[in-house]
């Protein structure tokens, strides 16, 4: 299956573009923040950064309901936000704060909210999977045109899990996006030296059509997008995208704080951070040539998303921590 | 009241359930031929979405549970055999026990979880386990150990409409017919039954141990010991009432358990008896279980090593 390769996002309104590009930088922003504050041990736990990879969340989820599933990996901030979690409530989580979106019970790496379609961030690699499947087997029996997208990077790939998956959705034709996110590493080891083959290879033997797209380039990410939930709403069986892009960020923040070697050059990461690589900078250059923002407006986006983050951390820093019988509820209904 | 065996009680639970509730769906390997007869007819009755035949692979399997239940349906997952939940282990660990209690309380996850557990079939190493005291350290997910025909309707039915993953583990083979009630009939998860009384031992016997151990205390009987036999029937929660009642008026313990001894469900009930009825007990607890190793296949070998009739009377004569 071909990208469908319009250039331009004609369909969409300069309002909804603004409105996309806000939710890109919205997730840039909390996510500059995150980093900092690790540094000053801000909050107690490990964060994993989505930097550089959300013009794949976004676009995915621009495509979505709050009755369509996501599931997603350590790396889900950028996809709770973009499926339309509230960024309060995910900021206070990650601080360990009652007023979380887990009551503080899940942290970063397990931010959820259901009543949105979001089954989380998950901690084990390709746990999202399971979860995935099944909401989509749940949405195929109920016949309302749901579907269901499961984010993973290229280090779950070699989870033997998605072999299953694949299998099971073909089978059974079931309203499934696969999003592979290529970011590169598997967590401290470039995914070349770990990986055989390309892949998204590994889908076309199940008889899934597959869509190999830059996960860097909005518009291609978008197109994709359209195409494979499209599939899914008509009954048509799952759709696996492998999206190319760059892990800007290490695997997990302050990394360098236990690890003993450096495992990839700046250069290599430097080349990434550029002008026409950074997905952020390349869809803000595609506003800017479609005289859809100027100078000023993209200054005035920036104060506002600014200060929704803002607002998000004075209300993770200044909610209540858990109380401590929470500790003990929440185990069995 | 009909008079059936445990698989066609089992059966009849499903269809009740599965009558009852549109929103319950059993898959799993071969659910529509059934190879052990739980499932018997039920593709025919209730089609094929809601009684899938899955493909072999218990990690999707295990998984898609958690994302159905979590979507709104009452999944029921059939693993065929136990040794298959170590399959399917990951999605069961960090998913189905964990994910209401990560995400804050978020959702309820009404799944079944079904499987055979146990030897005494030559079926070997790979299909004999009996895996549940890996279960019963997870939390966030509950254990029935149903031991007759009677038990594993109501227990069924009770896990069927339970909110909590649970799993349902009963022996691979039929047992003798017995009177199963034909109405709505259910059994509390948690709650254990005395099927004999005694005062001068109690013991508690899981699922397909109960038998065993009624043979036993008839055996007893015969000597002028009388044993208060316990049929435990749920391994998580565990009914601490009934155990600890019972020692504190016999005075003695003896636990009958088809697990490997370390970190048994036995071990943990003797450490229950142990904390709360320490000052009632004669004698120490005993626990009859299976040694460190694997089922073996030769039946010789296999009844040298899985508890029977005569382990149980030679260990509470040991005490008595």
């Amino acid at each position: 299956m071909n990208v469908n390769k319009h250039n331009t996002l004609d369909n969409l309104s300069d309002e909804k573009l603004v409105e996309l590009y806000k939710k890109m930088l919205l997730i840039r922003k909390c996510e500059e923040h995150l980093s900092s504050a690790t540094k000053e041990g801000a909050f107690p736990g490990a964060v994993h950064l989505y930097i550089g990879q959300e013009a794949i969340a976004v676009s995915m989820c621009d495509h979505l309901t709050e009755d369509d599933w996501i599931s997603s990996t350590h790396r889900g901030h950028g996809h709770f936000i973009a499926k339309g979690g509230d960024v309060n409530t995910m900021m206070a989580e990650i601080y360990g704060k009652a007023t979380g979106i887990c009551n503080g019970k899940g942290g970063s790496m397990h931010v959820a909210d259901f009543k949105k379609g979001i089954m989380g961030a998950n901690g084990v690699v390709g746990g999202g999977m399971g979860l995935a499947i099944g909401a989509a087997l749940a949405a195929s029996m109920d016949k309302k045109n749901k579907v269901s997208v499961v984010f993973f990077g290229d280090g779950a790939a070699n989870q033997g899990v998605l072999m299953e998956a694949m299998n099971v959705s073909s089978l059974w034709k079931l309203p499934l996006i696969f999003v592979c996110e290529n970011n590169q590493y598997s967590e401290f080891t470039h995914t070349s030296e770990v990986t055989s083959g390309k892949i998204v290879d590994r889908a076309k033997p199940f008889g899934i059509p597959t869509l190999e797209v830059d996960g860097n380039n909005f518009i291609e990410m978008w197109q994709a997008s359209a195409q494979a939930v499209l599939r899914a709403r008509n009954n048509q069986g799952p759709t696996f995208i492998e999206a190319h892009t760059y892990r800007q960020r290490g695997h997990v923040e302050f990394e360098y704080s236990f690890l003993s070697r450096t495992y990839r050059d700046q250069d290599e990461v430097n080349k990434w951070l550029a002008n026409d690589k950074d997905p952020l900078l390349r869809f803000e250059q595609y506003l800017f040539d479609n005289s859809i923002i100027d100078n000023q407006k993209t200054e005035a986006l920036n104060n506002e998303v600014d200060s929704v983050v803002k607002e998000s951390v004075s209300f993770a820093v200044n909610s209540p921590l858990p109380d401590l019988s929470s500790a003990f509820n929440n185990m069995i209904a | 009241m009909s008079r059936m065996r445990m698989m066609p009680a089992i059966n009849s639970a499903l269809i009740e359930e599965m009558d009852r509730d549109k929103k319950v769906i059993l898959y799993g390997e071969d659910a529509g031929i059934s190879l052990l007869g739980q499932t018997t007819g039920l593709q025919e009755r209730f089609g094929k979405d809601r009684v899938r035949d899955t493909p072999i692979c218990e990690n999707i399997m295990t998984g898609m549970a958690v994302g159905a239940a979590a979507a709104g349906y009452r999944p029921i997952c059939h693993l065929l055999y136990g040794n298959f939940i170590y399959t399917g282990f990951d999605s069961i660990a960090n998913q189905a026990a964990k994910l209401k209690y990560m995400t804050g309380g978020q959702i309820t996850l009404p799944i079944v979880y079904m499987a055979v557990i146990g030897g005494g079939r030559s079926a070997a190493a790979q299909h004999s386990d009996t895996p549940y005291p890996a279960l019963m350290n997870l939390g966030g997910i509950k254990v029935v150990v149903p031991s007759s025909a009677r038990s594993a309707k109501g227990l069924l039915k009770a896990a069927i409409r339970d909110d909590n993953p649970v799993f349902y583990l009963t022996a691979g083979s039929s047992g003798k017919p017995e009177e199963v009630p034909d109405d709505d009939f259910i059994l509390p998860i948690g709650k254990a039954e005395i099927l004999r009384e005694g005062n001068d031992i109690t013991i508690v016997a899981i699922g397909p141990m109960v038998l065993k151990a009624v043979e036993a205390s008839l055996v007893l009987e015969k000597i002028g010991i009388h044993a208060e036999v316990i049929d435990l029937l749920s391994l998580l929660p565990i009914d601490e009432e009934t155990i600890i009642n019972s020692v504190k008026k016999t005075g003695r313990l003896v636990i009958v358990d088809e697990a490997r001894d370390v970190c048994s469900a036995a071990s943990h009930i003797a450490a229950i008896a142990a904390d709360k009825a320490f000052n009632s007990l004669k004698s120490p607890v005993k626990r009859v279980t299976v040694d460190n190793l694997a089922i073996p296949y030769s039946p010789i070998l296999e009844d040298q090593v899985i508890p029977n009739v005569e382990n149980i009377v030679n260990t509470v004569r040991e005490l008595i």
